[in-house]
């Protein structure tokens, strides 16, 4: 539990030094099913909208990647949006937000 | 004699081209493959697949009523499909784009109206169960979750945040004129209900809220007194707590007075009194859990769990109050249903591409099918009951 806690500061500070660094490609496959998948509970499997707002690349547009970032890894208080960095680093939540906005790959 | 080989012959020429043996549909069902938009047919006597439908567009979250001679499933698409099946033949009889964005239907006690809950554009349609024509329109200016069926052709059903941000439980009756439902609207009835169910006999519709604490419920044999707000302390302890998945209510697991709730957001089954609507207990368990699922019998409930828990699945004696058996299917167990009378349990593996079929008494694996990401899981028998 501590660890899982202590891991996204790791990243965090790691992804700072590393700035664009993308994660490696079967992590990118892991974290496709899992935005897919998980995600996709509230978002719907094709991203386009459930519970949580579509998550098209239309529908992202013009939205700042930051605020998009920290919302996927702190969660979006007083809506059902949770946080979800105790299970995403800081580089997954980057790459996902621009995979998000340049259209998720299937 | 020429007249006994016409007959004969005649005989012969109108039996079906495939002289398939007559078949009942009380054992069969139908599993969610959510990633290919296709469904299993399945037996559940014998734990086989009978065929794949194919072609239904986006299951994920995808839900299903059945007609009430049991032949037809009405499939509730995320995509706004609805599409008739026919499970003697395996067909898509009839398949209408109905809305951008559904989230779950419900059939009329009667059995000849289907409603469907949207989310894009917000509100609630209604189909003839035959043709699935256009009966009537309800725009909520939400989204609408929750929807139950209950007595006389009433439909309940709750609008997520209104344009105050508030909650709202509306009834639509259909019983007099089916093309001009009969709207009884309950403003306020707390903030973001996000699933509701009702219970085996039509009578107590109530709906969870994730925007705050406590239930809302509605007596629709005196829907004239109005939403009761119960539990006070049912809910979120914490508010910054993630929940990763919402809980489920629709099958609401009752025993005797006893009802068994999902925790949101918590590790634990909460045990309601009905008669008092009071909180009497807790269980704790393995995650948050999503589904809590009672054995027809009453004796055991069944509990899967919300990403990162979802690998297990737990039986809960219900005498005992307690766990008694932790099972690992395998990543994933996205749904359970029980057969008719409760022998046997299947559940859905999504990443391991199977449905595990347990014996519940002993609670060992029996079969094991072969399915593409499976999801929901739904038998005939639910023709029968209200909110199913
Ligand atoms: C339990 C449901 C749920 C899950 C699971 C979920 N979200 Fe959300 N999400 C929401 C809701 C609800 C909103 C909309 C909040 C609001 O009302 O503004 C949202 C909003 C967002 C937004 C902001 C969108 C915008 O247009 O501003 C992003 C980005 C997002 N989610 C990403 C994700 C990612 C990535 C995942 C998976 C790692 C995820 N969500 C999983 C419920 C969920």
């Amino acid at each position: 539990m501590k660890i899982a806690i202590k891991l996204p500061f790791a990243l965090l500070f790691l992804s700072a030094t590393l700035a664009s660094a993308d994660p490696s490609p079967a992590r990118i496959k892991e974290l496709t099913h899992f935005v897919r998948q998980e995600c996709g509970f509230c978002h719907g499997l094709h991203l386009t909208g459930g519970l949580g707002s579509p998550l098209t690349a239309p529908a992202l547009h013009g939205k700042d990647a930051e605020t998009l970032i920290a919302a996927t890894l702190h969660g979006i208080p007083g809506t059902a949006m949770p946080g979800w960095a105790p299970f995403l680093s800081n580089a997954d939540a980057h790459w996902i937000i621009h995979a998000l906005k340049t259209g998720f790959p299937k | 004699m020429k007249i006994t080989a016409l007959l004969a012959a005649l005989v012969l020429y109108s039996l079906p081209a495939t002289a398939e043996p007559l078949m009942a549909t009380g054992d069969l069902g139908l599993i969610v493959e959510r990633a290919t938009g296709s469904l299993l047919e399945v037996n559940t006597t014998h734990a086989r697949i009978l065929r794949r439908i194919e072609g239904l567009g986006d299951l994920s979250h995808a839900s299903m009523v059945f007609s009430r001679d049991e032949r037809y499933a009405f499939v509730f698409g995320r995509d706004g499909g609805l599409s008739k099946i026919d499970m003697l033949t395996g067909l898509i009889v009839k398949r209408v784009m109905q809305s951008g964005n559904a989230i779950g239907g419900a059939i009329s006690q009667d059995g000849t109206i289907i409603a469907v809950a949207n989310y894009t554009p917000g509100g609630v349609k209604f189909f003839d169960t035959d043709t699935l024509e256009l009966l009537a329109e309800i725009p909520t200016g939400s989204k609408v979750v929750g929807i139950e069926d209950s007595t006389d052709n009433r439909f309940a059903f709750s609008l997520w945040e209104n344009k105050q941000g508030e909650g709202e439980i509306w009834v639509a009756d259909l019983s007099i004129d089916r093309k001009n439902p009969k709207i009884t609207q309950f403003p306020n009835i707390g903030k973001q209900p996000y699933d509701a169910l009702i219970s085996p006999d039509g009578r107590w519709y109530v709906a969870g809220l994730f925007g705050e604490k406590g239930i809302a419920v509605l007596d629709m044999w005196h829907p004239e007194r109005g939403v009761k707000r119960a539990l006070p302390d049912y809910g979120r302890s914490d508010p910054t707590l993630p929940v990763y998945k919402m809980p489920h209510l629709e099958t609401w697991a009752m025993v005797g007075n006893l009802a068994f709730i999902p925790g949101v957001g918590r590790h634990e089954v909460v045990i309601v009194d009905v008669s008092t609507w009071q909180q009497v207990g807790v269980i704790p368990v393995a995650g948050q859990p999503v589904f809590v699922i009672a054995r027809p019998d009453g004796r055991q409930l069944w509990v899967n769990f919300a990403f990162p828990d979802y690998a297990k699945v737990q039986v809960i004696d219900v005498e005992a109050r307690q766990v008694i058996n932790t099972l690992q299917p395998g990543k994933a167990v996205l749904h359970m249903e029980f057969s008719p009378r409760g022998e046997q349990v299947w559940l859905s593996v999504r990443d391991g591409n199977r449905v595990e079929v347990y014996d519940t008494r002993t609670q060992k694996k029996r079969a094991e099918l072969p399915a593409l990401a499976p999801s929901g899981i739904f038998f005939t028998p639910r023709a029968h009951r209200f909110g199913l």
